[in-house]
């Protein structure tokens, strides 16, 4: 934010702040703002008799489960390659290197159900890479697997795209010295470019992870969706709710209302601390994640 | 080869170009290691990202051209896809108008509140799609706060357009919002100002000055709010109902299909998503390319 220019809005020059923000405002609270507080109402209005035996069934519990154990283990991958696929791109040079970098933005354009059915053939027994895996024993398709494996595809842009300006803006007179000082090439990556890019790295294990929880599209296809075993929390928010159970429903979206607001939370504090890392040393800071973006979830 | 320059010796001092400290040995990694790394990378590109979207367009193929294009003739696929370009062509202008709005009032004015009113903006990238859908059958929906007042008037919301449109809004509601808001912020109030001072009223300086400052910003958050609403997935389904012909956009039209088998034919209305992905990402590159110093700071390269 840049220093305060006028200490108060109605003293600004400018006009419009009135009917802007007031727009603003009407047009959050009822598109945003009214809906959503509908479900904590009628959450609340459950009482907490009402929402523990549905919270706390066993179907409930591993659908929850399923859903952050699977999203926890893409992110992980997401990290792992997610840093390769950011420090290949900032730092080296190769053919085709433009549009490979624009595929990388391909799971935000992609919608989710194309992506859920096109993982599906892939992966399922007889799919292009399915047909190879069977073989081995690891079943894809159809298992807790395949969910790992669509919310691989899901999360990969959140980490790398969050890692490259980063990694981009780290001061390489930093390596030098350090090279010059006589660490090794090794010794450096990782005592002093993956410190500076840790922050970033977590947030973008984050913003994954967090995506990867609410995921439905591209899940329920490969999923199999079998109850206890590979059915996820936001599908079985939609059986409930085909099924007329609009407590259970609301029950289940209120939990996970609560655990993704925590998850912002942590998110915000983790971007604080990479813009703080930045702006020590004179960087313009990182905006507020500009890409928490996606085609068609 | 030219001899090396030593740029300290140049009037006034230079400090080497980028590239040459890109190409540093001291901070660079082996030659087998960089093919390793890139040969790595690439690799896990293609098998998770590239492959799926080669097999949407083999899959769609498969029966031939004839079968590809009967399967996009038949009147639900047209239907489908209707209903897509209209919600669409409803919920990004008002997303639009919204965005432009919320921009001026955050980025031209100080108050108290802005980074909680910003992170509000921002609530439904964070929420569930289902549970985007799910809000608004609370609402609306025949046993929702509102469900016997509309029933008594013959509205329907849920089951419904209009329903559609709202979860549609909904997830796509911070998009454009979020590309003006860094963008304006950069750009500050001086133009305004200026043209201010000059006599033009607030209309005149918004019009003339403010938006061709943001036109390639504005043209980015519409191109990725629209890939958004026309593929929008979980929070539709949940209050659209499936009425085939009526209220199925092309992507639950894809799922209909495919649960029904009809492989070829879910595929083929997949690909015309998978095409408007690859147009939306073309577009999207050559703007960063173009115009990136015209777009917020994150999306220059």
């Amino acid at each position: 934010m840049p220093p305060t220019k006028h200490p108060s809005p109605s003293r600004s020059p400018i006009p419009g702040f009135g009917l802007t923000l007031g727009y603003t405002m009407i047009y959050l609270s009822l598109i945003v703002l009214v809906p959503l507080a509908g479900v904590f109402v009628k959450a609340a209005g459950l009482g907490l008799d009402g929402l523990w035996p549905i919270l706390g069934s066993p179907r409930v519990l591993s659908a929850l489960k399923l859903s952050f154990g699977t999203a926890l283990i893409a992110a992980a991958i997401n990290l792992v390659f997610g840093m390769l696929v950011a420090w290949v791109f900032v730092r080296y040079e190769f053919p085709g290197k433009r549009l490979f970098d624009a595929t990388i933005d391909l799971p935000f354009a992609l919608p989710t159900a194309v992506a859920g059915i096109a993982l599906t053939a892939l992966y399922a027994g007889n799919g292009w890479v399915g047909q190879f895996l069977e073989p081995l024993g690891i079943k894809v398709a159809f298992a807790p697997l395949g969910i790992v494996v669509a919310l691989t595809f899901i999360g990969l842009p959140f980490v790398v795209r969050t890692v490259e300006p980063v990694l981009r803006d780290a001061e390489k007179e930093l390596e030098e010295a350090a090279a010059s000082l006589g660490a090794t090439r090794w010794q450096t990556v990782r005592r002093v470019v993956f410190p500076a890019i840790l922050p970033a790295l977590l947030t973008g294990f984050a913003l994954a992870f967090a995506r990867g929880v609410g995921e439905y599209g591209s899940v329920i296809f490969i999923a199999g969706n079998l109850p206890h075993v590979s059915e996820i929390a936001p599908l079985l928010i939609v059986i409930k709710l085909e099924e007329y159970g609009y407590a259970g429903a609301t029950a289940v979206a209120a939990a996970m209302l609560v655990i993704s607001f925590a998850l912002l939370l942590v998110i915000n504090a983790l971007q604080a601390w990479t813009n703080r890392y930045r702006t020590q040393r004179h960087v313009e800071p990182a905006l507020p994640h500009p890409v928490l973006q996606g085609a068609g979830a | 080869m030219s001899p090396p320059i030593d740029h300290s010796l140049l009037d006034p001092p230079r400090l080497p170009f980028e590239p040459l400290l890109q190409r540093n040995a001291v901070i660079t990694e082996q030659p087998w290691v960089r093919w390793l790394l890139t040969t790595a990378a690439l690799a896990f590109l293609m098998v998770f990202l590239l492959l799926p979207l080669v097999s949407v367009f083999t899959e769609a193929l498969r029966g031939g051209f004839k079968l590809y294009w009967e399967s996009l003739k038949t009147p639900d696929a047209l239907a489908a896809i209707r209903l897509t370009l209209t919600v669409a062509a409803i919920a990004v202008p008002l997303n639009l108008v919204f965005g432009v709005a919320a921009a001026w009032a955050v980025t031209k004015f100080e108050f108290r509140g802005k980074l909680f009113l910003i992170t509000l903006i921002d609530l439904p990238f964070s929420v569930s799609p289902v549970v985007s859908g799910l809000i608004y059958v609370l609402m609306f929906g025949a046993q929702g706060w509102f469900g016997p007042w509309l029933a008594a008037h013959d509205i329907h919301i849920i089951f419904a357009v209009p329903g559609i449109v709202l979860a549609t809004m909904f997830v796509t509601f911070p998009f454009i919002a979020r590309e003006l808001i860094p963008l304006m912020q950069e750009q500050g109030t001086d133009d305004e100002q200026a043209a201010l001072s000059l006599g033009a009223n607030g209309w005149q300086a918004f019009w003339h000055v403010t938006v061709p400052n943001i036109k390639w910003g504005l043209l980015y958050g519409v191109l990725l709010c629209n890939a958004r609403a026309m593929g929008e997935f979980g929070a539709v389904s949940v209050v659209s109902g499936h009425i085939r012909g009526e209220t199925n956009t092309m992507p639950l039209h894809v799922e209909i299909l495919y649960n029904e088998y009809n492989f070829v034919a879910a595929f083929a209305v997949a690909s015309l998503l998978a095409g408007l992905a690859l147009i939306t990402l073309a577009l999207k590159s050559l703007l960063e390319a173009r115009h990136g110093a015209e777009l917020s700071a994150s999306h220059r390269h």
